[in-house]
């Protein structure tokens, strides 16, 4: 062959190479933008559901505490001779006298009185007032019995189908029998709105109230938000040094022998276990065996634990592969013993690393649903947890909690605002771990 | 009982013994001399490790034992009638006895034996508080006392330290072992007693899951076969494979081989981004906005595609798993030496033939490492599947249509007001172990493929 | 400091001492001393005010050179004097490197091999190239060598393809070795073995110009003395450039040598006139061994 043919055949063939070149470099550039859009369209739906839900459609009215309808003793004082607990006998019988007057008898009145022309019956003029609102004016009135008789301004929210109603998260055309609301109750939930009696405003009520069931509108992620700051916390104060000090030992210490050959291989395959596994492991020891109190963040943060060591062992020792020897020899050819030399001079060396690792941990703990479902923290909660062995829900389990509710128009918005809550602590937790690790950095 | 005070006394105790241990041995070596085998530092540090142990160890006590002997106390004031009674009722008293006890008092008068008893266990209370504090601070002070002796200029105080430090870490490292032990324990021990119900032969070859309620007490009623979920599990995993790996190496390919160094450092991150995303978030994804869309799609094409659906879990995992795919990928295929690369260019291949004739080959089985342990992921995922997959366990072959899966299930079975000791809970183990195994199996594959490749290049 | 320069500094009105810096400069300048060649050889490839950048660094200063046809042309120099940079302009490897610009023009058979119309798949089928460390792909030795026929089409047939294989492991005197396991992984080999097969994987493609970067640094003297010979009898029927930093391996392969120090080629010219009468002073210093 000579070298024309042969260059005649070389080029022959170039043009369909290059047009595979071409097609496989498109395919790199579809699979990025694809890539990305994903994580676009990801973002793009969770804020535009989740935004407008941390506004809400609240009431400002003046609203009198009639003494014809709030009709109630004094509240009690406690006498020198009277024991704590009868005191307290006393004072819950006085509370509950409160709590049995028509509280909604005020709110009508006061609705009453901001569109007096209303064709709206009582049920109707509630069915626009969250439920929860009887028992903040009663909170009021046990805080300060003087209201007997006054009229103040109050806020109240509006209920959640009412919410939907002015949003228009549900579609205003559909025919009466399947909106939520009578058509009175819709006429007097525009009215009021459009007197700016009804307002769009901040919901403060989602990180300052809990779960609720009967109020969903007044519903909060309080309870959930402290119960997974607590399961952080136990992460964190359990598996940081433990994870630090496992790994320590494994890359400086450990002789290189069968067992620790075998740790090795374990740590790797517990980082790739199924989070659900933990679960499982929660449920048949934490709890079945231990007895731990269920739905408690001690019990999930100990699951989340379990489920973290790995990731703070792997990168710690690769933080430690990373310090070069010539770090090591220097600090024993001075006389220093060998845990002199790992604590003193190895271990601060890789403080940004660990850091790093810790709170990418932490924060793939934070956003674990499964397991913490197996240990029953997907019950009910609405108090927010004292301390770790209360009763608690956490955020990613709120999360499913409200996607399931049945109130489907109302707690997308919410569920999506509730992820909106869980991104943004993850994203404080990752600013935090930046902020220190500069720090860190610079001081080292 | 009082934590505060504990707490103080701990630290009282750990600040004596470290300063004593410390001016101790610094006073036996005058400062320029230096005899003393270890720096004063460690004198102090094994004096105070010394005192806190003992001390530690009482408290301990305490707190374990602490209320049962209280409560044998009280149960030793009480009348004899009063001992007859019920549990419920004998358990009111107590508490009533002790309302009164802390002064919070009782409704209505207290009967003078309750006063009595309460004052006995006011004093009792006031009394074992005070020993045990005392105890604790005796035997701190003693031990200190003793480990203040043995100071001298030859204790290797140092070496005695760091023999501590390194039970400390090996205690630690254990916990890792004994996570796996607890876990393969647990699934075991769980899985046996629901094979105790039902067959093993029935659980891991039958076609129908229906396991019924276990609220009504007739024990293992349901069937249980396996079949059904594993087929779900395969399928959705599939499904999520079939999405992520061609985007997932694709994307690893055009960033290590084609895209500048810019465009690397600002599209790497905002991909990982899908990694630190939590799995509900997807789930929530896949059950608002993809299952709908999916559902459209199928209605115009005149298919029947079902919102939450195999198709929609898997591809929503899919996108899961991309990020996860495409930087083991990334790290794989830049351990290839670029020699290789530069090999096959020079003799004049393409960017693309030099991708697919020689670095992919070369890059294979850290590839193929990374593929299974993205499908191990893949099987354990719960959320995505709990939400989007429709929860329907049929044996089905279109892809529309609603599936369950292992892990589904697992949650179904033990949420919900299901008895521990029923079949229909234990079956999660059951399940659990089935999904272990199948993951232990995918993972030690990987790690050791994964493993062998990095030792090829290094 | 020369007449010239003190003139210039002069009509710059510029202190003297000033200018002592720039005289450097003026020794740094690539001063081609070109030593009449005793039998002229066809040229084949040309290059003319060559220069490099890797980023804002410029490594190769101005090169100009004529490679002529069948002969061996070596580059010697101490290390990071910029050969193997210019080597791999002459089959634009340095396309791959990022950020790196190469200025000037460099003609194969008088054709520019940085005009934008020039596909550089084919212009890498013409200028082969062997590699400083064996770099085998991870195949068997049979699918190395079919690796460049393969992808540029060149066997009609699967006995095409054998013919191709066994000739050039055959040209690469490697087929005796290998011949009865051409089917098992190339990497497999011996390091010398390695090289060869890289050099009969560049051969399969029956390139014009072969061009090889330190073939050698990574064997062991009896290796190295084998692709010595390999390239000795290859000369009859390709025109190769060698990088190497050793001395003696130039003068033992090639016919002529070109020396480059600090980006600058200093000489080039018949290797045994460069060895033996150079004109350059640094020229001089490196063969003696002064640097290097």
């Amino acid at each position: 062959m000579t070298s024309n043919e042969r260059l005649a055949l070389v080029r022959a063939g170039l043009s369909a190479r290059h047009r595979r070149e071409k097609r496989f470099r498109f395919y790199g550039i579809a699979a990025i933008v694809l890539a990305l859009g994903f994580v676009a369209m990801l973002f793009a739906m969770i804020l535009s559901r989740g935004l407008p839900a941390f506004t809400q459609a609240t009431f400002s009215l003046d609203v009198h505490f009639d003494p014809a309808i709030v009709k109630v003793d004094k509240k009690p004082v406690r006498s020198s001779e009277q024991s704590p607990a009868e005191y307290a006998k006393e004072i819950s019988a006085w509370e509950r006298k409160v709590t049995m007057v028509n509280w909604n008898k005020v709110i009508e009145a006061a609705v009453r009185n901001a569109a007096p022309e209303t064709t709206a019956n009582s049920r109707e003029i509630l069915s626009i007032v969250e439920t929860n609102a009887r028992f903040e004016l009663r909170d009021m009135f046990v805080a300060d019995p003087a209201l007997l008789g006054k009229t103040v301004p109050v806020r109240m929210l509006a209920s959640a189908n009412a919410d939907n109603w002015l949003k228009g998260n549900i579609d205003r055309s559909l025919p009466d029998a399947q909106q939520q609301l009578r058509d009175p109750a819709r006429a007097l939930a525009d009215q009021l709105m459009a007197e700016g009696k009804i307002r769009n405003a901040f919901a403060w009520h989602i990180f300052t109230n809990v779960d609720s069931r009967s109020a969903p509108a007044s519903a909060g992620l309080a309870g959930a938000f402290v119960g997974s700051l607590y399961m952080i916390l136990v992460v964190i104060v359990l598996a940081v040094p433990i994870g630090v000090m496992s790994a320590v030992y494994l890359e400086e210490f450990a002789p290189k022998n069968r067992f620790t050959d075998l740790i090795e291989v374990n740590i790797n395959n517990l980082a790739a276990v199924p989070s659900i596994v933990f679960g499982l492991l929660g449920a048949a020891v934490f709890i079945n065996y231990f007895r731990l109190p269920l739905s408690a963040p001690l019990a999930g943060g100990l699951v989340l634990t379990l489920m973290t060591l790995p990731t703070v062992i792997i990168a710690t020792r690769s933080a430690l592969r990373a310090v070069p020897p010539s770090l090591r020899q220097a600090a024993l050819g001075l006389g220093a013993s060998k845990t002199q030399t790992v604590f003193h001079h190895v271990l601060p060396v890789t403080y940004p690393g660990i850091l790093t690792a810790t709170i990418i941990g932490v924060a793939q703990a934070l956003g674990e649903t499964a397991p913490l479902l197996l240990i029953g923290m997907n019950a009910f909660v609405a108090q927010v947890p004292a301390t770790p062995l209360d009763q608690s829900s956490a955020l990613p389990v709120q999360i499913f909690l409200w996607q399931g509710n049945e109130n489907r128009n109302f707690f997308e918005a919410r569920t999506s605002a509730a992820i909106i809550v869980l991104l943004g602590l993850m994203l404080t937790l990752n600013a935090i771990a930046i902020f220190l690790r500069s720090k860190l950095e610079k001081r080292a | 009982m009082n934590t505060a005070i504990i707490a103080t006394l701990l630290l009282v105790l750990l600040g004596l013994a470290y300063q004593t241990g410390w001016s101790r041995s610094r006073r036996l070596a005058p400062a320029g001399e230096t005899k003393l085998h270890s720096r004063p530092v460690y004198h102090g540090a094994l004096a105070a490790i010394w005192t806190l142990v003992p001390a530690l160890l009482i408290f301990a006590l305490w707190a374990l034992f602490g209320e049962t002997a209280s409560r044998a106390y009280l149960l030793a004031q009480l009348p004899p009638d009063v001992l007859a009674l019920g549990s419920a009722e004998l358990e009111s008293t107590l508490r009533r006895i002790r309302q009164i006890e802390s002064g919070f008092g009782v409704v209505g008068d207290a009967l003078p034996w309750e006063n009595q008893a309460a004052q006995a266990l006011r004093e009792f209370s006031t009394l074992t508080y005070a020993a045990v504090i005392a105890a604790a601070a005796g035997t701190g002070a003693l031990a200190l006392w003793l480990a203040n002796r043995r100071i001298s200029l030859r204790l290797r105080a140092r070496n005695e330290v760091e023999r501590v430090v390194s039970a400390a870490m090996i205690t630690c490292s254990v916990v890792a072992i004994l996570t796996t032990a607890g876990i393969v324990a647990s699934l075991l021990f769980e899985a046996l007693r629901f094979f105790s119900f039902v067959s093993p032969i029935d659980f891991f070859f039958g076609t129908v899951w229906n396991p019924g309620f276990s609220t009504t007490g007739q024990g293992a009623a349901g069937e249980y076969g396996l079949l059904p979920l594993l087929w779900g599990t395969l399928m959705v995993a599939s499904i999520a494979i079939l999405v992520a790996l061609p985007i997932g190496l694709m994307t690893a390919i055009y960033l290590t081989q084609y895209a500048s160094q810019r465009t690397r450092s600002t599209v790497k991150p905002v991909i990982e981004i899908l990694a630190g995303i939590p799995t509900i978030v997807y789930g929530f994804f896949a059950l608002v906005t993809v299952g709908p869309f999916l559902a459209g799609v199928g209605d115009t094409l005149g298919i029947d595609i079902r919102a939450t659906s195999a198709l929609t879990a898997g591809i929503v995992m899919g996108i899961m798993i991309i990020p996860f795919i495409s930087s083991l990928s990334d790290d794989i295929i830049r351990q290839v030496p670029r020699a290789m690369r530069d090999g096959s260019l020079g003799l004049g291949a393409t960017q693309s033939e030099t991708i697919k004739r020689v670095i992919l080959p070369a890059a294979l089985p850290g590839i193929v490492g990374a593929f299974l342990l993205a499908v191990s992921r893949a099987i354990g995922e719960t959320m995505i599947v709990v939400l989007a997959a429709g929860n329907s366990p049929f044996l089905r072959l279109n892809p529309g249509e609603p599936v369950s899966t292992v892990t589904v299930t697992i949650v179904n079975q033990l949420t919900g007001d299901t008895d521990f000791a029923s079949p229909q809970s234990l079956v999660a183990f059951a399940l659990g172990l089935t999904l272990f195994i199948m993951t232990l199996i995918l993972n030690v594959a990987a790690l050791y493929i994964v493993r062998r490749y990095r030792e090829q290049y290094e | 400091m020369n007449e010239n320069t003190q003139l210039e500094a002069r009509e710059m009105h510029m202190p003297t001492e000033k200018i002592v810096a720039r005289s450097d400069l003026y020794e740094m300048e690539s001063s081609t001393v070109r030593t009449p060649d005793a039998e002229q050889r066809p040229v084949r490839v040309t290059a003319r005010n060559v220069s490099v950048f890797y980023g804002p660094k410029q490594s190769l200063f101005d090169v100009s050179i004529d490679i002529p046809e069948k002969a061996v042309t070596a580059f010697i120099g101490p290390s990071g004097c910029g050969k193997s940079t210019f080597l791999r302009c002459f089959n634009r490897m340095n396309d791959t490197i990022e950020g790196c610009r190469v200025t000037g023009k460099i003609s194969l058979d008088g054709g520019d091999i940085y005009d934008p119309a020039l596909d550089v798949v084919e212009l890498r089928a013409r200028v082969g190239m062997v590699f400083q460390k064996p770099n085998p792909f991870p195949k068997s030795i049979y699918e190395n060598v079919a690796y460049g026929p393969r992808i540029h089409g060149l066997a009609r047939s699967k006995a095409d393809m054998d013919a191709i294989v066994e000739s050039s492991l055959q040209k690469a005197s490697l087929w005796n070795e290998v011949k009865d396991r051409l089917h098992e992984p190339g990497t497999g080999l011996s390091g010398g073995q390695q090289q060869r097969l890289c050099i009969a994987r560049a051969i399969a493609v029956s390139p014009e110009v072969i061009l090889m970067d330190e073939p050698c640094s990574a064997l062991d003297p009896i290796a190295t003395a084998r692709i010595e010979e390999l390239i000795d009898e290859l000369k009859q029927n390709y025109t190769i450039v060698i990088v190497t930093h050793s001395m003696q391996q130039a003068a033992r392969v090639s016919q002529r040598t070109a020396f480059f120090h600090l980006g600058n080629l200093v000489e080039e010219g018949p290797t045994d006139l460069i060895f033996t009468s150079p004109g350059e002073k640094r020229t001089q210093d490196y063969i003696t061994g002064r640097y290097g």
